[in-house]
């Protein structure tokens, strides 16, 4: 069965029930609220965590809001990387919970120049967008050689150059065990286990306390009886990796194991499914015929497709911003809580330095056109007025039909902000998605309206044009 | 482990090993157990106290085989099917079309495509964008047609010649009454010459002007009648019992557009059950693309199959996603710093990742402006249907691998 929200009620029950506060919440029940909806924490409940009395009710609330993937924590000593901890299949049913983490490899082989310098392009690596910056998260190191001692090398030049947390490639024991020897403080992805070397692999794990990923590229049956073993041996911390096959010769079968390994835990709650899930894209390398940027653009679109469909976390080969770009944006926007749009806060800004004379506009508080519409201004170089009003995170163009854009809402925004005492045009600019509106906006504030531009990149010859005074005064008496 | 000095009746056997154990410590320094089991209530081990460090195997290590289990495929019943829509007549149906294109007629969730043939029994299409008058478009795009982009029907030829298009959708955008206000007179016979040059399938949009699209659909529906075209699209807006018999009259199909809107979706859908047959109705719940909101997209196409395909009838329609939409993103076609690459990759990269998404999601149709969209997708859409199975050789070693 898929997985079902428990009611709050549910939960309530289960809570101390004292309305300490100690949460941030107001009273037991608005921390319940919260704990359904994934948007706080059960051990901000402190009484739940320390006292004697609520541990049975402690280790029942874990178990009702556990997730049907497990969540693992990989980490270097400044950084924590979550994978999984996902609930269900579709995110309409919730939401997702992890973005997906993207793993950038550097192997063995390398010069030391080398290392340092693809080191550097990871971790300096971002793309700003609505705000943020989106980033890479972790780094592969791959043994080439084989040899212990060059990975533990490689290692320790990776983590005197970098504060991203690792995941440690071979299928060597022994190279693994260097690796670990050589990172003290981190808590490494082990890649991975197979059918030939489990034991030792998961020996390793235990003694070090770190994450197993399990390999068995084309086969579920192995990858589902190593699950079982090791988790039998007592690892329990483990990834799985089914098999990252490009082109012709398997995309279908990757498609394919990732979505029923990720139905089976979530729809079917089979435990041994229950693992985050690694795609390995970098495989396009050896895979795809053809020149460096053909097997770069196969690697971008299974990775584009893997986001899409279920990993957990990817490890990439490609550096170049063209492949990891529509990566970093899409899995941004996949994982967003399809609950709350992104939005930003409404209300009065300031752009440049305006004055009296300014124009002032308004659009709505989608944080996508909030920042397009801010920055074609800035870059226009216009000084004006930008009125946010609340389309509870929708763009313009469907906010209008629905309702959240509305002359009502102008006319109360534009009252809150005080600005018809701050110009002397009381003329507002409104988007050109709106123009059927400017009738209405026009009679509830009693300003005159102008149709802005359909795209907010044509703000610039749009101010320039009608901007004038005796364009305005020609407005302004009609 | 326990220790117990005091115990005076030791097993000798147990006694033999305690001291094997010992010298092994001494001479390797560490020492670890394998395909061993302990039961601790029995076993009493005493070492000496000289040992630098044991690693010894924790109770619960008793698995010494690999625990074979086998992974059960999940078996997925759904109540719904989605509808088969039929695109195009070829001659013994009354049409001149080279070819009928099938939409829709799927059983299961579209991430079991690859399961073949049985619950995605016919794959998703592609439509190559033509407009009947030169527009804006991105210079990545415009390079590949810049000799047609006022002549739509060369353009459509290099479409279907060069590129090897399945479909054209032509987009009517001169009949805006704010652009060109071109009569629907004129538009149909730019479509009949079309049809007339070009064998493929046709999907007609228009302006999205409510009123004049029912003008300009009415017209081309007449020169149209009996070739299976796509009217693209009718929407609440508009006035359907204006248009809807005729329509059915005159054997079109046609798009109803929704934007991000189920309740919608089925009004309008269950409006036009009034005239036509449900084979005749494919959903347009729009989208965007990375980065302008494709997670919209995804979601309410995800949410529309599966509603589907769980009983929810007024939803068991093909979806249609323009996958085009994604070139409004600055991403596509805008000069970025070097790092990131030269627009003329990330602008079909947009387009065709918006399209991947779309069709994991669930649409059985896309639309494409770029040609290298249409190729990549076409080849995706093979790999995933009639694709081979994995080899194991192919991939094993990428640990170790230089690259």
């Amino acid at each position: 069965m898929p997985w079902k929200a428990p009611s709050p009620l549910e939960i309530y029950k289960l809570l101390p029930r004292t309305n300490c506060k100690a949460c941030g919440e107001a009273n037991c029940m608005a921390f319940a609220v919260k704990l359904v909806n994934m948007e706080a924490k059960l051990e901000q409940c402190t009484p739940l965590v320390t006292e004697e009395k609520y541990r049975k009710n402690y280790e029942a609330l874990k178990e009702i809001l556990s997730p049907l993937v497990k969540e693992i924590e990989i980490k270097s000593p400044k950084r924590t990387v979550k994978i999984g901890g996902e609930y269900v299949m579709h995110r309409h049913e919730l939401t997702y919970i992890n973005p997906t983490a993207i793993a950038i490899d550097i192997d063995d082989s390398m010069s030391e120049e080398e290392i340092i310098k693809r080191v550097k392009l990871i971790e300096s690596f971002y793309y700003e967008y609505l705000g943020r910056k989106l980033t890479l998260d972790l780094i592969a190191i791959r043994s080439v050689t084989n040899d212990p001692k060059k990975f533990a090398k490689a290692v320790t030049i990776v983590i005197e150059n970098s504060s991203l947390p690792v995941i440690l490639c071979s299928f060597n024991p022994k190279v693994i065990e260097a690796g670990l020897l050589a990172s003290p403080g981190y808590r490494p992805l082990i890649y991975a286990a197979t059918k030939d070397n489990w034991r030792e692999m998961a020996d390793l794990a235990l003694k070090h306390e770190v994450p197993l990923a399990i390999f068995s590229p084309g086969d579920l049956d192995m990858l589902m009886s190593l699950a079982k073993t090791l988790t039998e041996y007592g690892v329990q911390d483990l990834a799985l990796d089914p098999g990252t096959f490009t082109g012709k010769k398997g995309l279908s079968y990757t498609i394919k194991a990732f979505t029923q390994l990720r139905w089976k835990a979530c729809n079917e709650g089979e435990k041994l499914a229950g693992f985050p899930l690694i795609g390995t894209p970098i495989t396009a390398w050896k895979m795809v015929e053809g020149d460096n940027q053909t097997k770069a653009w196969w690697e971008m679109l299974i990775a584009s497709m893997l986001i899409t469909r279920y990993a957990d976390l990817l490890i990439l080969h490609s550096i170049d911003g063209w492949v990891l770009l529509p990566l970093v944006i899409w899995r941004f926007n996949i994982y967003t809580d399809p609950r709350r749009p992104v939005s930003v806060e409404p209300g009065l800004r300031i752009i440049g330095s305006p004055d009296e004379y300014s124009p002032v506009m308004v659009t709505g508080n989608y944080a996508l056109t909030y920042t397009l519409v801010s920055q074609d201004i800035e870059n226009a170089k216009i000084s004006c007025y930008l009125l946010i009003i609340d389309t509870e995170g929708i763009a313009v163009e469907a906010a209008v039909p629905a309702n959240k854009f509305t002359a009502d809402k102008i006319a109360e925004a534009l009252k809150n902000s005080g600005l018809s005492e701050k110009v002397k045009y009381k003329v507002l600019i409104i988007p050109g998605r709106a123009a059927r509106l400017s009738g209405e906006i026009e009679d509830a504030t009693g300003w005159k309206v102008l149709v802005g531009p359909l795209d907010s990149k044509d703000i610039g010859p749009f101010i320039k044009e009608w901007w004038r005074s005796e364009k305005l005064k020609e407005l302004l008496e009609s | 482990m326990k220790r117990n000095r005091k115990n005076v009746d030791k097993n000798p056997l147990v006694e033999a090993i305690e001291s094997r154990i010992t010298d092994a410590i001494l001479k390797y320094g560490e020492l670890e157990f394998h395909d061993v089991e302990i039961e601790a209530e029995e076993l009493e081990i005493v070492l000496q106290p000289m040992m630098h460090r044991v690693v010894v195997p924790v109770i619960e290590k008793k698995v010494k085989e690999l625990i074979k289990v086998s992974f059960k495929e999940p078996k997925i019943e759904m109540p719904g099917k989605i509808v088969e829509v039929k695109i195009g007549a070829t001659k013994s149906e009354g049409g001149t079309r080279d070819r009928v294109l099938i939409i829709g007629g799927e059983t299961l969730p579209p991430y079991y495509y690859i399961l073949g043939k049985e619950v995605m029994p016919h794959p998703p299409i592609i439509g190559a964008d033509v407009f009947d008058m030169k527009i804006p478009l991105p210079r990545v795009v415009r390079q590949h047609f810049e000799d047609v982009l006022d002549d739509p029907i060369a353009w459509a030829k290099r479409w279907v010649d060069k590129y090897g298009a399945e479909l054209i959708n032509i987009h009517l955008v001169s009949t805006d009454p704010s652009i060109k206000d071109t009569p629907p007179s004129e538009s149909a016979k730019l479509i009949e010459d079309l049809l007339q040059e070009v064998k493929v399938p046709i999907t007609v949009g228009g302006s999205g002007n409510p009123e004049k699209d029912v003008k300009v659909f009415k017209k081309i529906a007449d020169i149209a009648e009996g070739e299976r075209i796509v009217l693209n699209s009718l929407n609440l807006d508009m006035k359907l019992e204006e248009i809807g018999e005729h329509i059915r009259n005159k054997d079109c199909i046609v798009i109803d557009f929704s934007p991000m809107d189920l309740d919608k979706a089925r009004e309008i859908n269950r409006k036009l059950y009034d005239y036509l047959p449900k084979e005749r109705i494919i959903d347009d719940l729009n989208i965007a693309g990375i980065g302008y909101g494709l997670e919209y997209g995804f979601t309410v196409i995800e949410r529309a199959r599966l509603s589907a395909l769980k009983g929810d009838e007024e939803l068991q329609h093909p979806l249609v996603a323009a996958a085009s939409n994604a070139w409004a993103a600055r991403e596509a076609w805008l000069k970025m710093d070097p790092y990131w690459g030269p627009k003329e990759i990330r602008g079909p990269a947009w387009e065709i990742i918006t399209g991947l998404v779309a069709l994991l999601a669930g649409a059985d149709y896309l639309m494409v402006v770029h040609p290298l969209s249409l190729k990549v997708l076409k080849d995706v859409i093979d790999f995933l249907l009639k694709g081979e199975g994995p080899r194991i050789d192919d991939i094993y070693d990428w640990v170790s691998a230089k690259f």
